[in-house]
């Protein structure tokens, strides 16, 4: 693959057209013809084309930074639709760089694009990071992120930052010279499970926006040299109050990646770091399971099954098997409610919360508890295709 | 009278309230006000030693508590201590 040349600003000349394309750029004394040469001269990586790379990509399209790497591997799915505006209905089942490609370059020609078909990884990340000048963060799992900000401490590279959860989001720059990384925030992961994807927690459509537009600023304000970065600050975006806080970083002295004595000098396993065995499997392999064509076996048998629904009653008004209704988190107060004398079969969406509460359960002493594997999801796939999935 | 700002991914715990009020010295005080009103914050802030997570940060204001004097930092009427996790969400 060539790589990626560097152009100083001063030789990133621009012709007439792209002069009157950014017009409303170069009549800013903030950005001006010195400052739109910067952007074209800029290299930068976005890391995803999901919901924050969306807006990111978009944005920095058609502001005219001039080359664009874009690292994603996913195709795109129906349930993206709500919050990645950079794919449209007619893309799904595209690879997601393909159908981004098509829309930036339908923005702005001009631009350098480079796709990067694969998972980042400790292999490649160095490698990848060195032909940019500025890395933007859209991923969507801790590992990736400890292994994003590694490798721009690494190599030198600011690393901006965003994640979002539900409907609050968080917003910095890393990896500068002077300020902090990644890990002087967040020195270890959460244990995997505990905090939920997006496809588990759910997220407000418009919230990747709001945080991906603050992202691809920053990333603009690196460029030009104009503004104050978010270099040692946290904003914290909270969309449902529009408030927007902000918290003090600081270099912490003994990062083991940033700081003054460096014991990270090399990527590592992520994975490992972050405690994940191999693939994530919907939880419950170990724990006694019944699949949902043995469950409709036993309910066409008219066999004595107590279906314990263990969802929030919102997911309930969706779609339900007519389950007893007892939300994960009000399990232990509610306990007494349950006839250990019978067989339950509990049930979630996909099977990581039932498989929870049969763990709570058999540890209160029930014996003859399972875990509907897949959950209702399964349910609407394998067993009644006119139940909506969600 | 101090309070806590409990983050989203953490209301579940806390009775879903976003804002808790602590009669509370220091930060040691108030956080352990709070998962006695809630116990079930106590493992998700909390590791098996009794010492806070390295995945949960708290602030008092705009300060990282451990630039302060982590829990012995004294807190003042109106002080708001902010819960900060982290999230990792993006797509």
């Amino acid at each position: 693959m060539a790589t990626i040349s560097d152009v100083k600003p001063a030789e990133a000349l621009l012709s007439n057209d792209e002069i009157l394309r950014y017009s409303r750029h170069l009549i800013m004394p903030e950005v001006g013809m010195e400052g739109q040469q910067k952007l074209k001269a800029a290299k930068v990586l976005c890391i995803g084309a999901g919901g924050l790379g969306s807006p990111l990509a978009l944005y920095l399209t058609a502001a005219g930074v001039g080359t664009l790497g874009i690292v994603d591997f996913d195709v795109v799915d129906y349930t993206n639709l709500q919050r990645q505006i950079i794919h449209s209905t007619a893309d799904v089942g595209r690879k997601k760089l393909d159908s981004a490609a098509d829309k930036l370059m339908a923005i702005n020609p001009y631009l350098n694009l480079r796709t990067f078909d694969t998972k980042l990884t400790s292999a490649n990340a160095l490698d990848l990071f060195r032909d940019f000048d500025i890395v933007a963060d859209g991923t969507d799992n801790f590992p990736t992120r400890y292994l994003v900000n590694d490798a721009c401490v690494l190599t030198g590279k600011p690393n901006v930052y965003g994640s979002i959860f539900r409907f609050e989001g968080q917003a910095s720059v890393f990896a500068t010279e002077d300020g902090p990384c990644y890990r002087c925030l967040y020195p270890e992961p959460p244990p995997p499970g505990l905090v939920p994807s997006c496809a588990e927690g759910g997220v407000l459509g418009i919230l990747p926006g709001l945080v991906g537009v603050i992202q691809a600023t920053e990333t603009i304000k690196l460029i030009l040299g104009q503004g104050d970065p978010l270099v040692g600050r946290l904003l914290l975006v909270d969309a449902l109050g529009m408030k927007f806080r902000e918290l003090k970083l600081r270099k912490n002295p003994d990062c083991p990646v940033c700081g003054t004595n460096r014991t990270i000098t090399a990527l590592i396993d992520y994975d490992q770091f972050c405690g994940i065995r191999g693939q994530e499997e919907p939880a419950g392999n170990d724990i006694p399971s019944i699949s949902v064509e043995d469950l409709r076996k036993k309910l066409d048998a008219k066999d004595d099954v107590f279906i314990l629904d263990v969802r929030e009653p919102h997911e309930y008004q969706i779609c339900n098997l007519n389950g007893y209704l007892i939300p994960v988190g009000d399990l232990p107060k509610r306990v007494s409610e349950l006839d250990s004398s019978r067989e339950i079969v509990a049930h979630c969406k996909m099977g990581g919360r039932s498989a929870k509460a049969v763990n709570f359960l058999r540890r209160a002493g029930f014996t003859k508890v399972y875990n509907l594997t897949g959950g209702i999801t399964a349910w609407a796939e394998r067993i009644d295709p006119k139940m909506p999935k969600y | 009278m101090p309070q806590i700002q409990i983050p989203s991914p953490l209301r579940q715990y806390s009775g879903k309230q976003a804002s808790i009020d602590v009669a509370a010295k220091t930060v040691g005080e108030a956080l352990a006000g709070l998962v006695s009103q809630h116990p079930d914050l106590k493992r998700h802030l909390y590791n098996d030693e009794g010492k806070l997570r390295t995945f949960v940060n708290v602030y008092v204001n705009d300060e990282d508590m451990r630039y302060l004097q982590k829990e012995a930092t004294e807190l003042k009427d109106g002080d708001t201590i902010s819960i900060v996790p982290s999230i990792a969400g993006g797509s």
